[in-house]
Formats: structure tokens, sequence, C-alpha cells
């Protein structure tokens, strides 16, 4: 049998020399297809005896893997080449004037429900008087939590899920923000009272289901003045939650509950009907309403919060409130999916989604005073 | 937290009914998660006696049974093997509703013999899998009542979500003294009268630190039997969702949610020596109760004996000196840990116990004894044998204080006028010292008790008087307008990202919200991907780096619709880019993309696939809503990596990036499995100047004579940029151009390999007078000139 040194050196030359995808092919044929030479020296094998065959088997398959990665590193190498070919060619003038327009003939865009939810809740917080603030969604641990009355071991940390990103080189631990709140710390070490800001934006937590997305969106907001206490925090989110639901005789209804940030703290509900297993916010008839729901969590600002951020809690005092855009959202426009809201389905996005001129207009509540409920 | 209805009434002297209760709970902040009646399903089975037990006539595996279910005899057909004369069982009459099937009863007649109801089996009442034959009761089973309260399922089971102040309330106790104090019923007294020991105990207790562990009392027990729970306790242990084990351990799980007072036993016959509470040592293990073995290290609070450690404190006790059936003497713990190390072990060795989650949250400090007094009663009295004196080491800390509580702090604070001496009996009730300040104006002194380590000060007492007067006496107040300076609700920055989104949105562009994180492999192909900005815990491999780019979730999103059969999408959204870790590293940018076609097939136009030129259109539109001058703004075809290199280009106003726009480079659709081609862009919004203060527009002048029109084609170089021919012919005569407008480019027959034809329109506005022939011959000639300089072409002939 001959020696196929010379045979593989050669082949390997032809491929390496190859100038197009064509005699590559043709260099392919010649070497391994089915009369190839490596092919017909393969078939030779037959004929040695068992210990030749054994030495000039394990060679021919060795030279036959080298040629075979060499042919696809070639093929791979002509290839980028054509492409970069290619593209060279194609060179347009970028610095060619366009047409003001979109297309024409082209569908009308849609504002994304969540985008149209953060417009109507500043609307209405807008004509309280209420400004939007906003903040780093990668965040110190420091804004996040300690500021806030969260210290390290505090057990509402687990109740967090957070992400952490590397600590930044002077060793402070970064989070992905896991509420709008920091910014409220922002905010108060910023600007002094008073104060009423509104913080929309993204927000993140480790949790992943049916009813938790790894990022959602949450609107927080801030008083802070000499005198607002919490017959103010009702007034200002029942007003709210009447304008939002526009619902004139929204039940709503405040319990106590705890966050580390405020005290007192208070949940919200909004009454809601569950009549032939349709969800109805607002009165269930004459018997008030059938069920609550949840959807704000808010209070009084923790007279260490305020003292964190250089407020004196004996001049200054205030409410804050935080809720779940995409949770509003999905109770107010029937949107029964939570994930949904980031698949980017165009189908749901033209459904669900909003006008492009169709923008919130301001809605002054009419808190026509009385007990909530 | 769970409890029962009838638990809660061990502590809670009440005739209200449980649906009252869980509501007042709530009202109280302790959401209730649900109130489960377990008797609900059970309704209308009662106890019977089988009077007789026959054979029937045409089935050998039926037997006809004639039932005393205490309103007469009544037959039924039975099919169970144990179905015999004088047993008692569950009878369900003829009416009501099988829990396991769902089916209603109907009388009917089982192989010619009638049959008006059914003996039950447990796995047809939906109380296990039992179905081999029907539930035996026992003899004194009273004929003819309910079924559910002779086992106590009657009890309806109260699920509460206790938030992480209230340690307090992880015991029904302290469960029990909220709802009293709100009036619903009176907090009945608990008996914690001292055992007295009748010897030494021969296990003493030392601690090394009085941080992690401040205080230790002990108690060891002999001559005791350790067996099954009574009745009473294996209930409340399973309804709460427990299993019952052995008396010892039961009673442990008693005090820890009835009193919120964990406790630990040891088996003293398996302890040598003395108990050490003191830190692990790098290295020491032990097997715990939950069967895995832990190594531990010198942050861990320990306990040993000498043959090692024997308890990880607060956390969960060891298997080798756990009790068992063969218990005959234990020594029991009752103890105070430290919040923050009991967490830290937790933590570190990933152990969740019910002690664990109380001891973190905070122990009374204040009873350590009463529960160790309790528990030995409740072990003497289910199992037997003597006590010892109690053995204690460490001392109670300190947890008395007192804050002041003023009214006019309660109405200007919590919105509400309450009487002092309101106050005072709600303060009182809830376990507070209550005393009238030195300052005689209606302020109290108020010092909490030691299970409410949460009041921290005056903000916590008005929670305390509002929570249990009950929020809705808080008179509504509407928020005054006037207290805060009148300001737009947003400003420039954000209002621009609003015109922005409008804007593309009404370009035909659908707005998505795609994460923030993206895959670390896709963050690379467009820039991204710094060690800083990888998330160290993402919650999943495609999702752990911080977006140098919106562009790859709008790719992604584009391969999503077109797989589901939708190829044409014109998609973008308005969000944040990450540039590095600090807040100023983070800038909005408007992104977007078209692909497959740009519009559907017309009879008056053809379909046509994005091009570059819609990306740019989409940019500037962007820009130019974020008040950038889009006239100024040059395009230069240097694009980043991920865009096709000749068919894209970057966007700068001087020095600054503005944007990117043209077609994705073929390796991004090829790496994301999309069809091309792509047009996308980028505007960075956030870095388009500001626009000046002030809104008053330059003044307008309406000239009065005819502007005119003329076209001009120029052959030129085919690579060179139409920009400097437009601006060689604006630059011409700046007060006679009004308007330049490329309308035409022309490559190919009838011109020279390598050039191209630019046709323009020029707009001509005079402000003084008309225009003669000859002055607009003069301006054609002068532009021609200037044009052919610039660019080194020639007019078209």
């Amino acid at each position: 049998m001959e020696d196929i040194d010379p045979l593989r050196d050669d082949i390997l030359r032809e491929v390496r020399e190859a100038g197009s995808p064509e005699v590559l092919e043709a260099i392919r044929v010649s070497a391994l297809g089915r009369r190839g030479r490596l092919t017909l020296l393969m078939r030779g094998l037959g004929e040695l005896g068992p210990e030749a065959r054994r030495v000039a088997g394990a060679a021919l398959n060795a030279a036959k893997d080298e040629i075979a990665a060499s042919l696809a590193e070639a093929s791979d190498r002509l290839h980028r080449a054509a492409l970069a070919n290619r593209l060279a060619g194609e060179r347009a003038d970028v610095t060619l004037p366009v047409l003001p327009g979109p297309p024409s003939g082209c569908d009308t865009g849609r504002i994304h429900p969540i985008s149209q939810t953060i417009d109507e809740i500043i609307a209405i917080f807008g004509e309280m008087g209420f400004v939007v603030a906003e903040g780093p969604h990668i965040e110190d641990d420091f804004y996040n939590f300690t500021a806030l009355n969260i210290p390290p071991d505090h057990p509402a940390r687990q109740e967090h899920d957070t992400f952490y990103l590397p600590p930044r080189v002077d060793g402070s631990r970064l989070v992905l923000r896991t509420h709008t709140s920091p910014v409220q710390i922002r905010t108060m070490l910023a600007q002094p009272p008073p104060l009423r800001i509104i913080v929309p934006g993204r927000t993140f937590r480790a949790d992943h289901d049916s009813t938790h997305s790894p990022m959602f969106h949450q609107v927080e907001g801030l008083v802070i003045d000499r005198t607002t206490h919490m017959g103010h925090l009702k007034g200002c989110l029942i007003e709210f939650c009447r304008a939002f639901f526009d619902v004139e005789d929204l039940p709503v209804r405040f319990r106590p509950s705890y966050f580390p940030f405020t005290e007192p703290s208070a949940e919200v509900d909004i009454g809601c009907s569950r009549a032939g297993g349709e969800l109805k916010i607002g009165h269930g008839g004459a018997n008030g309403p059938q069920d609550w729901l949840e959807i704000l969590g808010s209070g009084m600002v923790h007279p260490q919060v305020l003292r964190n951020c250089g407020i004196d809690p004996a001049e200054y005092q205030g409410f804050a409130f935080g809720m779940g855009i995409e949770r509003v959202a999905m109770l107010k426009y029937g949107i029964p999916d939570l994930r949904t809201f980031y698949d980017s389905d165009l189908r749901w996005l033209r459904h669900y989604g909003f006008l492009p001129l169709d923008i919130p207009s301001p809605v002054r509540g009419a808190l026509s005073g009385g007990a909530a409920a | 937290m769970k409890t029962t209805l009838s638990w809660l009434k061990v502590h809670l002297d009440t005739e209200a009914p449980a649906a009252d209760i869980a509501e007042r709970l709530i009202m109280l902040g302790h959401d209730v998660e649900g109130v489960e009646d377990r008797a609900a399903g059970l309704a209308g089975f009662v106890v019977a006696r089988v009077v007789s037990a026959e054979p029937h006539p045409n089935a050998d595996r039926l037997r006809v049974c004639v039932v005393d279910a205490g309103a007469g005899e009544v037959q039924v057909v039975c099919g169970a093997p144990n179905a015999r004369t004088g047993m008692k069982g569950v009878f369900g009459p003829a009416g009501v509703r099988i829990p396991k099937t769902g089916t209603v009863l109907t009388a009917s007649a089982i192989r010619g013999v009638a049959s008006n109801g059914m003996l039950m089996s447990a796995a047809e009442l939906a109380l296990g899998d039992d179905h081999a034959g029907i539930i035996e009761l026992p003899d004194d089973a009273a004929i003819g009542t309910s079924y559910a309260s002779l086992v106590g399922l009657d009890d309806p089971v109260i699920d509460l979500k206790v938030t992480p102040n209230r340690a307090d309330c992880l015991g029904v106790r302290g469960i029990a003294r909220d709802l009293a104090a709100s009036g619903i019923g009176r907090l009945k007294p608990l008996d914690a009268t001292a055992v007295e020991g009748s010897f030494r105990s021969p296990i003493a207790i030392h601690i090394e630190d009085r941080v992690a562990c401040p205080l230790f009392l002990g108690r060891h027990l002999r001559g005791l039997k350790n067996g099954p729970s009574p009745r009473w306790l294996r209930d409340r242990i399973e309804a709460i969702g427990l299993r019952p084990v052995s008396a010892l351990v039961d009673i442990t799980n008693l005090l820890t949610f009835d009193l919120n007072r964990p406790l630990h036993v040891f088996d003293a016959g398996k302890l040598a020596g003395d108990l050490t509470v003191r830190f692990a040592r790098s290295g020491e293990r032990i097997l715990a109760l939950n069967g895995r073995e832990y190594t531990l290290d010198p942050d861990i609070t320990a306990i040993a004996d000498r043959n090692g450690v024997q308890s990880l404190g607060g956390v969960i006790g060891g298997e080798p000196t756990g009790v068992s059936e063969a218990t005959a003497e234990v020594f029991v713990e009752a103890a105070l840990f430290d919040r923050v190390r009991t967490a830290a072990t937790g933590r570190r060795l990933e152990i969740v116990s019910d002690a664990r989650y109380r001891f973190e949250r905070g122990i009374d400090p204040a009873f350590v004894a009463p529960g160790l007094e309790i528990a030995t009663r409740l072990i003497l009295e289910l199992c037997g044998g003597e006590p010892s004196d109690i053995v204690v080491a460490g001392a109670e800390p300190e947890w008395r204080r007192s804050y002041l509580l003023r009214p006019e702090r309660m109405a200007a604070l919590g919105g509400l006028h309450v009487p002092p001496a309101e106050s005072c009996a709600i303060l009182e009730a809830l376990g507070c010292t209550v005393g009238e300040a030195a300052r005689h104006d209606g302020s109290l002194t108020v010092s909490p008790p030691p299970w409410r380590g949460d009041i921290e000060g005056e903000a916590d007492l008005v929670e305390e008087v509002l929570r249990v007067k009950g929020y809705d006496c808080i008179p509504v107040v509407a928020l005054p307008r006037d207290s805060v300076v009148s300001r737009p609700a947003i400003d420039h920055r954000r209002r621009r990202v609003e015109l922005a989104r409008r804007t593309l949105a009404g370009r035909g562009l659908v707005e998505a919200v795609t994460f923030s994180f993206i895959s670390s492999g896709a963050a690379a192909l467009f820039g991204g991907d710094k060690p800083q900005l990888r998330v160290v815990n993402p919650i999943s491999a495609d999702l752990d780096a911080m977006r140098p780019s919106v562009l790859p979730g709008l790719v992604e999103a584009a391969r999503r619709n077109a797989d589901r059969g939708f190829p044409d999408v014109a998609l973008f959204e308005l969000g944040p880019l990450y540039r590095d870790d600090r807040p100023e590293g983070q800038a909005n940018v408007a992104a977007g993309l078209r692909a497959g076609q740009v519009r559907p097939r017309d009879w008056r136009e053809a379909a046509r696939a994005p091009d570059l030129y819609d990306a740019k259109a989409d940019a500037l539109a962007a820009l130019a809503a974020a008040g950038a001058p889009i006239e100024n703004i040059q395009a230069s075809a240097d694009p980043p990596p991920w865009y096709h290199p000749g068919r894209a280009g970057r966007l700068r106003l001087g020095p600054t990036e503005l944007g990117h726009f043209g077609e994705l480079h073929p390796d991004i659709l090829e790496a994301f499995e999309v069809k091309g081609p792509i047009a996308a862009f980028e505007a960075f919004i956030d870095a388009a100047p500001l626009p000046r203060a002030g809104r008053a527009r330059p003044n307008l002048r309406l000239s009065v004579f005819q502007p005119v029109e003329r076209d001009f084609a120029f052959i030129v170089d085919r690579d060179l940029p139409a920009e400097t021919l437009l601006r060689a012919a604006r630059g011409v005569d700046r007060k006679l151009v009004g308007e330049i407008r490329l309308f035409d480019v022309y490559e190919g027959k009838g011109l020279p390999e390598g050039r191209k034809s630019l046709a323009i329109t020029v707009v001509l506005q005079p402000q003084e007078a008309t225009l003669t022939d000859a002055e607009i011959e003069g301006f054609s000639k002068r532009l021609v000139t200037a044009v052919e300089k610039a660019t080194g072409g020639a007019l078209r002939g």
C-alpha cells in the first residue's frame, strides 16, 4: 500500500489554496467522494493482512479526519470572505435625506398597556400636585434596604428575592432594586420638604411563575410636609382608586399592615364582585362589595426613615405608597395573564395596546368626603 | 400561621363565629388567607348503629343492613366486607352529597332490594385512601350525632399571614390577645404556676457567649413514659398541618404554636455530662432531627455535651439525643437565642424550622420560665414522671422601656382624636403598662410588654391605637392642593421620553416591553457583557446580563412573532440600557426594528421590505420628538459591529452620538435565527440636548413674493455622500434658498461606470422683490459652480 502522507499533504495544500466554494467542493469530491483518492485507498485495505490493515486503516482514518476538518475550516473561511465581499459591495449612502412621515400604508402602532397605565396614574396624581421622580435600577443596598429601615438581618429582606450584581470596587453591595422605594430616599436626600412625588418604573425580584415576573413595574408615591396625616393618606388614595378605575362609588378599604419603612402602615383594598365568574370592580350591590382586591401598600413615613434622610420627624411627616402597575392594569383592562406583558406578541399588543394619540387626560378627583366603603 | 376556632377559644372567651373573627383579624392587620370549614363536606353524615346485617338474597358480596341513625330504622344495601350486626358506622341518608364523587345519594333498589342511604368508607368521605371497608366507630359514639363533630372536624381552620413584626402572633395566644383588645372576646388567664422540683438536676448549663444566648433554663424529668398524645392534642396538631409524633414531641410543638415558646427536649439518657452553649468549632458535625448531617463553623451557636454538638441553638435539635418511644428521662431546654445569629445559621445551613422562624423574629424574653413550667406540667400530665429543680444560666435581658404618647400626636399623625382614656384602655389590653405622664396634659407614658419588641416609639403606639380602634374610624380628608408649589407633573426629561414614545407609535411601530436582563452571549454581540453588569444570581442563564442595548430583546421578539407565523414586525421599546453599574450608566433609549414587509401588498403600491432609510427616518423622528435639532444631525457610515457595515450608520450632533440605524448584520440574524433584512435603530433620547428654556418662537416673516423652483441634476462619483452636494447647494445663498429637496438618485444605463446622478429641487424665496430671470440665471450659475467644486461632479446635460 502506498504511503498516504504525501497524498494527505497534497490534498491539504489544495484545500488551503482553494479560492471558491466550487473549487473546495471539487477537492472534497476528489478526495473523499465515492471515487475519491482516499476512498479508493480505504477500499484497498481489504487486500492487506490483518496487522497491516490495522496500521494502514488507522493512518487513513486520521488523514480523513484531518482533511475533513480542514475542509470545514476552509468552507467557513470562504463563507466569511464571501460575506465580507458581499457586504463590501452592499454600500448605501447613509447621508441620503429621508422624508419625515411614517412609511406610507403601514399599520398604526400601539402604546403598551404598561406605558398607558403609567400615564394614567401620572395624570391623576399630577392633578393632586405630585411630580414624577425617577431613579436607577441598579441600586445600592443602602438605598434599597438600609435607609428604608431594613437592616441586613431584617426578616423582611427574605421576602424580597433580591437579584445581586457584583459589589463595587469600594465594597458596596449592588442590587437590582426590588421596589421603587429607594427613590423616596434619593429624593429626600436631594430636596428639602415639602415633597410630593410619584415614581413609576421597573423593579426586579428573583421569582418567576404564573403570577410573578422577574421584572415588573411599580409606582411609588411620597408626600412630605408638616401636617399630612392618615386621613390625608386615605383621602388621596381613595381619590386615586376611584379616578383610576373610573367608579365613582368604588368601596376602598384600609387595613393595618406592616412595612419596615412606614408606621402606621396600611394595605388598601378595593371592592369587587365575582358574580357569574366575572370580576367586576366596584359595589357588588346593595349589601356592599362581595369581595376585596388588594392593590396598594401604604403608610406614614417611618420616623427613622426621615432621620436617615436628614429630615427631623418632629417637624416633618407624610405618607408613602406603592403599587404594582401590571396588577392594576390587569384589573382595569381585564388582562388575564401577567407573563403576556413581556412576550411582545403583536396580536396581544394590538389587542390590549392603545392608539398613539390616546393620551390620558388629567382627572380631577371628585372626593365627596364622607367615609370610605 | 394556622389555628382552629376551638384552639383560639382556649385563650379567648367569645361566642363570635369564625367568619366574624376572620373579619376582625383582617382589620387588626392579620391578613386571613382562608377559613377552611372542614365539616362543610360532611354535612348530613351521622353516627348510626347497624341493627342487623343479613346476606343479600340476589348477590353474594352484598349485605342488606338495617341501620338506626336516630330517626327510625332504615334499610340499606352495603358491599363492605366488615358490615356486621351491632357495629357503629357513618351513615349517609338519601339526599346527602358524597364528598369523594360530588354526587347526591338517592334512594334506589340494588339487585331488587331497596336501599335508602349508604354506610360510608373513609375514601368516600374524602378523608383518606381507605376504601377496603366502612368506617367503624367506637361503641360510645352517640347515635344520630354529626360525624364531623364526633371527630372534631367541625372546627374551622383559620389561616392567617402574620407580618414579620408580629412575632407574638406566631402563637395562638398572641392572636387571642389582639382579638380580645379589639373587643370581640375576653382573654382568659394563663396558668403558669411553678412546679416544685423534687431533686437537683444532674445536668448543669454553661453559657460561653451571652450575646448568642442571654438566658438558658433547663429541667430534668425522670421516670416518665413517652407514648402517643391524647386525642385533643393530636387533633390540634393535625388541624394546623403537623404530624403527631409522640407526647413529648407534640408538647414542644404545642408550646411553639400555642405560646410562641419553642422548646427543645433532649433524651437525658443519651446526654453525656453538662450542656454548654458555645460557638461550634470548625468542622464539627451534627446529624440533625431532619435526618441531614451538617458541618459547622465558628459562627454557629451550638449546644454541646461532653461528646460534642447535640443541638443548634434556636434552629434544630440533634438526632442522636432526640426523644423516642423508649425515652424515660428528658432534659427540657427553654432558652433565648440571638435573632441575627439564628437567622445567619439558618441561612448558612439552609435549615427552615419553626424554631428558627420564631427566634429570628423575636421571642418574649420574660416568658422563658413560664413556658418551661407549662411544658413541665404537660409532660407530667401526659407522661408522668418526676421533675427536678430548674437550672438557670444567664439572665433575662432588659426589655423594659417606655415612650410618651401625646394625644395631639395621635390626631396629628393618625388623623383621629382619641381620648387618652381610650388610648390607655387599648394599650393596656395589648399588655402595655400605661401611666399618666408627669406633664398632666393627657399624655401617657407607655411601657410595651416584653412580647412586643416591635414597638419602638410614639408612631408605633399611634398605630396600635388606630389598629385596634379600626382604620375605618379615621376620617377621610382630601389632600390639600395648596401646600406644594405648582409644577408640571413631568419635567422636560420625562416629557420627551413620552413624546418619543407616542411619536414612534404614530409611525406604525408597536411598543414592546422586554426584560432589562438578557443572555450574556447576546449582550456580548451588542457591545456589552461587562463583568460588573452580570447578575450574580440570575433566574436563568438566558437572563444573566444587564442589557447594553434594547435591540436584542426586540430581535428575540421579532423571531418569536415570525415563528408564530407573523413575520411582518414593527416593534419599538422605550426603556433603559446599562453602560455600567452607576446611576449615570443607565440611559433611556428608543430602539426599534422593522422586519418582513413594511406594509402589506396593495393595489396602489407593491409590498416592500424595510431598509436603512426606514430606520433612519424612525431614529430621526424619535430624536426630533426628544427636541434634538435634526437639521444639524450628521449621519456617517461607521456603524457599530451589530449593524451591516455598508447599510447602516451613526447619528451625531457635533461630537455627541445620538443614535445608530441601518440593517442588522447578517451574523446577528444568524445568531438569533431570524430572517432578514431587519432595519433597526437606536436613538439616545437622554443624550439629545435639552431645548432652551423659554417658549417664544423667532419672529415669523412671511414674504409677499412668489417662490421659484428650479431643478438641477449632477453626475458625481458613486460613493459621494449626498450630504456633500446638499451642503454645497445650501451654502450658495442662505438668504435666498428656502428649501432643497433631493428627489432622484440614479445609477446605470446612460451614465459612466462608477458615477451616479443626484437630482435636486431648489426653492428660491425672495424677500425684497420678485426675482428676475437674470437673477435666477445668476443664482443657477453660482449653484452649479459651487456644487461642481464641492463634489468634483458635473451638471448633467
